[in-house]
């Protein structure tokens, strides 16, 4: 599955041919379906998660995932569905641990972590070893590796999480930016918090398949933070995030098909390429437009 | 005269004294509206007492400061105030009803520290929150226009501008907040409290980590909002002296009692002596600002002073 397509594929100025090649086989379709509806969850959930400072959270909802698709697959169940399993789980027992704190579910974040890891340990031991591959594709996604029976779930779970949003985002957005004012308004900030864990567990859960544990960051951190960077506009922000997403999935996908090279790889560095270009143009941007207000001020410039 | 209310003795604070009030409350007539009142109230947290036996009528459009040492639950009656808290025994009414969670003529403005430089959303939308932030769904511009409901949108907008433009904060309600002073930041959190357009404002310190010129500014803010727009307030206060030419009266939480009255007749050497059960005197300075001497560990009403 693996195996690189490069020397059959070959890129020319034909737009439309390249094209026709990108889609000629079933498996890149299924890429670009599973690609498309996780970078939808991913950008939007993102969003929040960034805004609320929770990658750590982000970061151990992935982790918790890794030992639930080896331990569905001991199992014989789809990996999938360990990975949602697994991951919910961990927002629950985060939610429940840090329940008493206001703030700083560090601590609580931490343990769940630590006490996943070590169940994943216990699973691959348990695997009976080769199984290397397995292993590989779940820390760094095998998108070219998606089956027809595992679109279903993952469309449903990108349905889910963003009807979920949709329905709670303002006062998600009130409650992570204003939590005392947000309470006094009525609004049920814990029941929130842990609510977003979970959305957040889904969308980590799908984005594994595409990007692996490990560099899920690349469609949950990055496209939100440029997006943050470009726009304090919540809705378009979010809109924003959701599309750059796409836009590292499907390109990373596109090249990934026509080089020899890994399709996660191209997706991280599209991502984070973008992000220190936005940061450097904002920079420069701030800078001239401090100079120009200095200058008004009839200051002298060096 | 002044009202105290201990804890040993119950019996029930005198209906006001109208000559112990400043001038211009003593004016009022009598039929003068009721919006805050307790009975008895008192609260227990954790099987301590904050607070109890706390008896008290609060006026509308009275600008209010609540003193006393740390941990004497001035945060705590704001909470149950805005119905977060319990009270353990006793009752509450808020404009004459008991108290209730996410009341709309009710605004806050918890102690806070400020935004992370990092938040990347507008002020305005940050005041938004405060008028439609407690609303599930989100509108959607083709479905609102079936029933109507761009009017609302249109007006929900006029009225954030509105109040953005009262608190002055226009020129610069469209940048990130994180990226604003802390004045300014105040500014709009209290234009965040006023959107509902709220009888009582609840401000917890709200002149805490601003610069003599920000208090200055955000405390005459408060006191035009309450004067023009009738809007009682009730301010927590750690140094009294920025807002001690605004007040109407002053509820002072001591050990086991609880004051309210003018500030001449509450800050004063035998009232916070017998409040705080230990000596305490009183200075005025020759500017009309209030030192207070021998709090035991506390913090002084006069940290500029210091």
């Amino acid at each position: 599955m693996l195996v690189s397509f490069a020397d059959e594929v070959q890129l020319s100025w034909d737009l439309v041919a390249d094209l026709q090649q990108l889609f000629a086989y079933h498996f890149m379709q299924n890429a670009f379906l599973a690609g498309t509806l996780v970078a939808l969850a991913a950008g939007a959930v993102g969003y929040f998660m960034v805004l609320r400072s929770q990658s750590f959270a982000g970061h151990t909802l992935a982790q918790a995932g890794f030992p639930g698709a080896l331990g569905a697959a001991l199992l014989g169940y789809s990996p999938v569905l360990g990975l949602i399993g697994f991951g919910v789980g961990a927002a629950l027992l985060i939610g429940v641990l840090s329940a008493r704190e206001s703030k700083g579910q560090d601590s609580a974040i931490g343990i769940v972590l630590a006490f996943s890891l070590g169940l994943g340990l216990l699973f691959i031991r348990l695997s009976h070893a080769n199984n290397t591959t397995g292993l590989y594709s779940l820390l760094f996604g095998s998108v070219l590796g998606v089956s027809d029976g595992d679109l279903g779930p993952i469309a449903l779970t990108t349905l889910v999480t963003l009807v979920t949003l949709a329905v709670v985002a303002r006062p998600l957005l009130f409650a992570s930016l204003d939590p005392e004012v947000a309470a006094a308004k009525g609004v049920p900030v814990r029941l929130l918090a842990l609510l977003f864990l979970v959305l957040l567990a889904f969308a980590v859960a799908e984005a594994v398949k595409i990007v692996g544990v490990l560099l899920i960051f690349a469609l949950l951190v990055t496209p939100a933070a440029i997006a943050q960077e470009l726009t304090a506009r919540p809705a378009l922000s979010v809109g924003v995030s959701v599309l750059l997403a796409l836009v590292f999935t499907w390109s990373g996908l596109a090249i990934g098909y026509f080089t020899p090279y890994p399709v996660g790889f191209f997706i991280t560095s599209f991502a984070f390429g973008t992000y220190v270009l936005v940061r450097l143009t904002r920079a420069a941007y701030t800078r001239s437009a401090r100079r120009k207000s200095a200058v008004r001020e009839g200051a002298l410039v060096l | 005269m002044t009202r105290i209310s201990t804890g040993a003795d119950s019996a029930p604070l005198d209906s006001t004294d109208a000559q112990s009030l400043p001038q211009s409350l003593a004016d009022v007539s009598p039929a003068r509206e009721v919006v805050l009142a307790g009975e008895h109230a008192g609260v227990r947290l954790g099987g301590r007492a904050i607070w109890r036996d706390m008896s008290f009528e609060i006026y509308s459009g009275e600008f209010i400061a609540i003193l006393g040492p740390n941990g004497a639950g001035k945060s705590t009656l704001l909470k149950v105030l805005l119905g977060m808290l319990p009270l353990s025994e006793g009752s509450v009414r808020v404009l004459g009803e008991p108290v209730k969670r996410g009341n709309a003529r009710v605004g806050y403005l918890p102690q806070r520290r400020s935004f992370e430089s990092d938040v990347c959303v507008r002020g305005c939308d940050v005041v938004r929150l405060g008028l439609d932030g407690g609303r599930w769904g989100i509108p959607l511009p083709g479905v609102r226009r079936l029933w109507g409901g761009d009017l609302h949108a249109r007006e929900a907008s006029a009225r954030v501008e509105e109040v953005i433009d009262l608190v002055g904060a226009s020129h610069y309600a469209q940048r990130p907040i994180g990226e604003l002073s802390g004045g300014e930041q105040q500014r709009l959190l209290i234009a965040q409290a006023l959107v509902t357009r709220p009888r009582i404002l609840l401000l917890d310190e709200p002149l805490e980590s601003l610069d003599l010129n920000n208090q200055q500014i955000v405390s005459a803010l408060i006191r035009r909002v309450s004067q023009e727009q009738q809007v009682t307030v009730l301010m927590v206060a750690h140094d009294v002296n920025p807002i001690l030419s605004s007040l109407d009266r002053v509820l002072y939480l001591g050990r086991n009692q609880t004051a309210l009255g003018t500030p001449q007749e509450v800050i004063t050497s035998e009232t916070l002596s017998l409040l705080y059960d230990a000596p305490i005197e009183v200075l005025r300075t020759r500017d009309g600002r209030i030192v207070v001497v021998g709090q035991p560990e506390e913090v002084s009403h006069a940290r500029q002073l210091r």
